[in-house]
């Protein structure tokens, strides 16, 4: 399963990279998206995949007994896909946005910023 | 003591608050603004006076104890720049009070710039790495719309940049912190400096650094990674960018020097090598780009990356003068950079344009202007007595004394540089003839607000004058941050040590 998963973030990886290398904005924000998938599933695997109990105190007891998974990775990844589902809405704006304001959607003809 | 430290947070998180809930009220949001700009001041002052006095603080938010939960921690670096963060705060609230149009303001200027310093706050108090994460995706999202609002072509395509490379740099810190997850099994900056402390010489920690330096790298702008900062921080109006220019890549900049002070310094003789590589090679290629540059805060932008050098070069040498250096640098530059955007606001709102071809005769014009753009200017370049020199100073004495020389002669080379560029700046606005006919006549007072705008600029500038002066007394606190960085106990025994 976890070699499955690692396989599955190296594919998410190499896909964003290419989207984000290619000249059409809107393949950049799809790149974008893929990358942030891919450090989600990162975390998810780092933070070790077995199958555990949930992390649950049963009734009566004082203090968790056993081995138990851990919550946090769950957490961490919640935290990030909430904030790259915001991040990702501003971007599609902003490249709606740059799209109207530049009449192309080549980041080759995107240049007058640059120094 | 428990509500000092989440104040720098709670203040400006409010004050957004309340300038959202007077939307429609453009006089109540600048009133709040300028109100919570100040009683942010007033809190960092008292945070950096109690944690001079008490040593590190720390607070565990929601009282879930340390390592579980994520705690707050000031120590004095963090105490200082939250305090320089307040300072540059003020200032540009304040000039953006006199120089930012309506129709900005009526589109939520205020409460970002509020979420923004709230952001950079965050991430220069807590104690855990992914919620330093979550602060800086705070401070990221404010300023990509600071930076795209008003919508010109320009500004978008800056934007696009912008947001692009900072999201990429984003999407590597959280596969960096994942994996350090993996790792220590903890995020607790304290927690993890304990755990892998053991990790000597173990392949996987050093590797995980070198992911969380190329994000901060990115945050920070160092060579090779710099080359959004100069496409993209001359595009949003002055206000906007003297605030990033002073706060943005220092929050990448700090959490480089937290980050490989308490929790990477395994494998100190490979990282810091590179870092000092690193340093050297943004420094020059910085300066070198401004010298091709004819545009006022293009040249600056580019000043920014060159300067960002010598403050890595201060983590890099890691030693405790040379990070007193670092320290030292840190609040000097965000001050003087800030400055500088001020002032290049200031001259384009007297000649209408930032070219410096077409600028000029501004000595004769407005000989007070120049005088105030000579201070910051040769600050930067690190002209004694100002407070560019001892922050320089400290560094090339800690370079030579552990015999690095080839790093010295770089930043004595690159600030010889920087002195030209400036000059170059004098040269072309204020000192040339102004070129003739075709400048549109600027207003004779500068417009609205220009008294205020100038003010804020005058501030920061005495500012300079003061810390050089008096150098003695920020030397002092450098030191010792410089001190508590070297030295983590005293860190994890604030965050971990009085529990059980």
């Amino acid at each position: 399963m976890t070699l499955l998963l690692a396989l599955l973030i190296g594919v998410l990886y190499a896909a964003g990279i290419y989207m984000l290398l290619r000249r059409s904005i809107v393949k950049l924000i799809l790149g974008l998206v893929l990358l942030s998938h891919a450090a989600h599933l990162l975390i998810f695997t780092a933070g070790g995949i077995e199958w555990r109990r949930p992390p649950f105190i049963s009734a009566g007891a004082e203090r968790l007994t056993g081995v138990v998974a851990d919550p946090l990775p769950q957490a961490l990844i919640l935290t990030a896909i909430v904030i790259s589902f915001g991040v990702t809405a501003f971007a599609l704006v902003l490249v709606y946005r740059a799209h109207q304001a530049a009449g192309t959607d080549d980041w080759d003809e995107m240049r007058s910023s640059e120094p | 003591m428990s509500v000092l430290l989440p104040l720098p947070l709670l203040i400006p998180s409010l004050t957004a608050v309340v300038c959202l809930l007077g939307w429609r009220s453009r006089r109540l949001q600048r009133a709040a603004a300028a109100a919570g700009g100040f009683a942010l001041l007033a809190a960092a002052i008292v945070l950096l006076a109690s944690v001079r006095r008490n040593g590190i603080q720390a607070v565990a938010v929601g009282s879930w104890p340390p390592p579980y939960g994520i705690v707050l921690v000031a120590d004095l670096f963090g105490a200082l720049m939250v305090l320089v963060a307040a300072i540059i705060g003020v200032a540009t609230i304040l000039y953006s009070l006199a120089t930012v149009d309506s129709a900005r303001e009526r589109y939520g200027y205020h409460p970002l710039v509020q979420v923004l310093l709230a952001g950079v706050c965050g991430a220069f108090l807590t104690g855990d790495v992914f919620n330093l994460y979550v602060w800086f995706e705070v401070m990221l999202i404010a300023s990509f719309v600071l930076m795209a609002l008003g919508g010109e072509r320009m500004q978008m395509e800056g934007a696009i940049k912008y947001v692009t490379l900072n999201l990429v740099s984003s999407a590597i810190f959280l596969a960096a912190v994942g994996i350090l997850y993996g790792l220590a099994g903890t995020l607790n900056m304290a927690d993890l400096a304990t755990k892998l402390r053991q990790a000597q010489g173990n392949g996987l920690v050093v590797s995980v650094s070198l992911l969380f330096m190329a994000a901060f790298g990115v945050k920070a702008a160092v060579f090779p990674l710099f080359f959004w900062l100069p496409a993209s921080y001359h595009v949003p109006p002055v206000a906007v960018s003297a605030l990033f220019a002073g706060l943005l890549t220092k929050v990448g900049v700090y959490a480089l020097v937290r980050l490989f002070t308490l929790v990477f310094v395994q494998d100190v003789g490979f990282t810091h090598t590179l870092l000092l590589v690193v340093a050297g090679l943004t420094m020059v290629s910085g300066v070198l780009g401004a010298a091709a540059q004819q545009e006022f805060r293009r040249i600056l932008s580019f000043h920014i990356v060159s300067q960002i050098g010598y403050m890595v070069m201060g983590l890099a040498l890691f030693t405790p003068l040379a990070l007193a250096g670092a320290v030292f640098y840190i609040v000097h530059h965000i001050i003087v950079k800030s400055n500088l955007f001020l002032i290049a606001g200031l001259v384009s709102r007297l000649q209408g344009t930032e070219a410096l071809p077409l600028l000029g005769g501004l000595y004769r014009r407005r000989a007070s202007l120049a005088a105030l753009f000579l201070i910051p200017a040769l600050s930067l370049a690190g002209v004694p007595p100002l407070s560019g020199f001892f922050a320089k100073l400290l560094l090339v004495r800690a370079g030579l004394e552990i015999g690095q020389y080839a790093i010295v002669a770089t930043a004595l080379l690159v600030s010889l540089l920087t002195l030209f560029s400036m000059t170059k700046i004098w040269q072309e606005a204020f000192w040339k003839p102004a070129p003739a006919a075709d400048v549109p006549p600027a207003p004779p007072t500068g417009g609205r607000g220009y008294r205020l705008a100038a003010g804020a600029a005058g501030a920061l500038a005495a500012l300079t004058v003061s810390i050089g002066l008096g150098a003695e007394f920020l030397l002092r606190l450098s030191v010792e941050a410089a001190g508590q960085l070297l030295d983590p106990s005293a860190y994890v025994a604030a965050v971990l040590g009085d529990r059980p």
